[in-house]
């Protein structure tokens, strides 16, 4: 069984969601969340904030937020056990991310 | 109380105070001593009460008793150690410390013993079995009866828990206050399964298993009345056991068989320990962290609210999201599916439960088969029938065969 990360993309993360949006999400990441872990494949994970973030470019120059001259940006991750890419894909798939449209799921193998 | 009730009463009770004293006396490596010394006491009560009838102060005669079998015990140690003569003895006989069985003195004694039993160094099962035994009075057999084990593997985890003692060196202390939080969280997993084991258990003396539960609430309180240990995480533990510890009226029935959740009569729920739970959670909730104990808690007081509404079967969801994420079990699972169902549906729920892989499981294919009831009775059928090939417990076999007539 190895540790596979779950990398959320988002197409556009400047765009704002409403209140009422923002908390169907939630649950719905929650129980997506939920969902792996009663199978005793969750390891871990984080959202990452998109407000005050920083961009560092070469030799040094910072830029405020992820959203210079990109679209895409990272939203977080979470961290799952899996027998194979495959399985580790088909628990992507139940991501409430992937209903944004552009959104992608990236699932990377962690090196040990 | 009439007098053969009256021994085993204060046996229960008393017991434990006179070993966790003499052990604060002579040194935990003596604890087998101490135990000795206290049996030995009941042992006199039992010689001379049916005789010369019950003193007036049965405790005071116990305590009495247990202070010259001390002292004894401490004039041959020292005869032992010192080789002086008996006469000699006789004489400074006054100036041997007396057995302090004040109020106070027992409270401590059985804190610093609940820390001592609970050391990391003495592995879980054995913290266990050590607590029922010394600091709540149990017998090997009601022991082994609890464990559904027997009387030989009790008594060889027990010497075995001892023996881990002596070689440790562990001594009667509270931990310094600055290593304080790790020896309790050692604790209090040991309180949390004794807990349990008396509200799971697949023994069927269920005098026996509310008797562990009472326990651990009895202990957990303890811990709550010394500041040091009076954390978030034990009132989380405490309103844990309070919340389930209130269904215990309507969880039998005249037959003294169990009584299913969903069949309970919640006016004979405590309400006294649910606003004593209510309390403890408040309690609980200072600080940044959660525990595990926090969502359970969380998930039973929900339970006290008998009302089937989306509000309380979403927040249990939402509770067993995260409590599966930082404690799995396959109880968790089963009872995370059961919570989705009733907040998100059926269908969800067997995508779900399909993806457990808890098949060996009788609570799985329980579950299973209540989802297809009303989709596909075949399956529900094939999965109440391999619940109750798996079934362990009379109660269990007979609900399933009633489920099972009912397709």
């Amino acid at each position: 069984m190895d540790e596979y990360m779950l990398i959320f993309r988002h197409q556009d993360g400047s765009k704002l969601a409403s209140p009422e949006q923002m908390q169907v999400w939630m649950k719905q990441t929650m129980d997506w969340i939920g969902g792996i872990a009663a199978q005793n494949k969750y390891v871990g994970g984080h959202g990452l904030s998109f407000d005050n973030a920083r961009t560092v470019g070469h030799g040094g120059v910072v830029t405020n937020g992820p959203f210079g001259d990109i679209k895409e940006t990272l939203g977080g991750y979470i961290i799952v056990k899996a027998a194979s890419p495959d399985e580790a894909a088909e628990f992507a798939k139940g991501s409430p991310i992937l209903q944004g449209e552009g959104n992608t799921i990236e699932v990377r193998r962690m090196a040990h | 109380m009439s007098q053969p009730d009256l021994i085993p009463h204060l046996f229960r009770t008393e017991f434990r105070k006179l070993t966790a004293v003499l052990c604060r006396q002579f040194g935990f490596e003596q604890l087998d001593l101490a135990e000795d010394i206290a049996g030995d006491t009941f042992l006199a009560a039992l010689e001379n009460w049916p005789y010369k009838g019950v003193p007036k102060n049965p405790v005071a005669w116990l305590y009495s008793v247990a202070k010259n079998k001390a002292r004894n015990q401490l004039l041959r140690q020292q005869g032992f150690h010192q080789k002086i003569a008996l006469a000699l003895l006789a004489a400074t006989s006054a100036s041997t410390p007396e057995l302090d069985l004040s109020e106070e003195n027992i409270g401590d004694s059985q804190l610093q013993m609940l820390f001592a039993v609970c050391h990391p160094a003495i592995p879980q099962e054995s913290q266990i079995a050590l607590a029922l035994r010394v600091l709540c009075g149990f017998g090997i057999d009601e022991i082994a009866n609890a464990f559904l084990s027997n009387r030989e593997t009790i008594a060889k985890r027990l010497s075995r828990a001892k023996e881990k003692l002596r070689e440790e060196n562990i001594v009667m202390e509270l931990p310094p206050p600055s290593g304080i939080a790790q020896r309790l969280a050692t604790v209090l997993i040991s309180l949390y399964l004794v807990f349990n084991e008396g509200y799971y258990s697949e023994t069927s003396d269920i005098v026996l298993r509310e008797d562990l539960c009472l326990e651990a609430i009895r202990l957990t309180q303890m811990l709550i009345d010394y500041p040091p240990t009076d954390l978030p995480d034990t009132n989380a533990l405490m309103a844990l056991m309070c919340f389930h510890a209130s269904r215990f009226p309507a969880r039998k029935d005249a037959a003294g068989e169990l009584v299913l959740y969903a069949d309970q009569d919640e006016n004979l729920w405590d309400q006294s320990l649910i606003s004593r739970g209510a309390w403890h959670l408040k309690r609980a909730s200072t600080g940044n962290a959660y525990s595990k104990y926090h969502l359970e808690a969380g998930i039973a007081y929900w339970h006290t609210i008998k009302e089937d509404t989306k509000e309380k079967w979403e927040n249990i969801l939402q509770l067993y999201n995260r409590l599966l994420q930082i404690a799995y079990s396959p109880v968790a699972a089963l009872n995370r599916t059961y919570a989705l169902w009733k907040a998100n549906g059926k269908q969800e729920a067997i995508r779900a439960a399909e993806q457990l892989k808890l098949d060996k499981n009788p609570y799985y294919h329980t579950l299973l088969g209540e989802l297809y009831l009303d989709s596909d009775r075949e399956r529900s059928r094939s999965h109440f029938e391999q619940g109750l090939l798996l079934a362990r417990t009379e109660a269990d076999k007979k609900m399933l065969a009633k489920k099972l007539a009912a397709i």
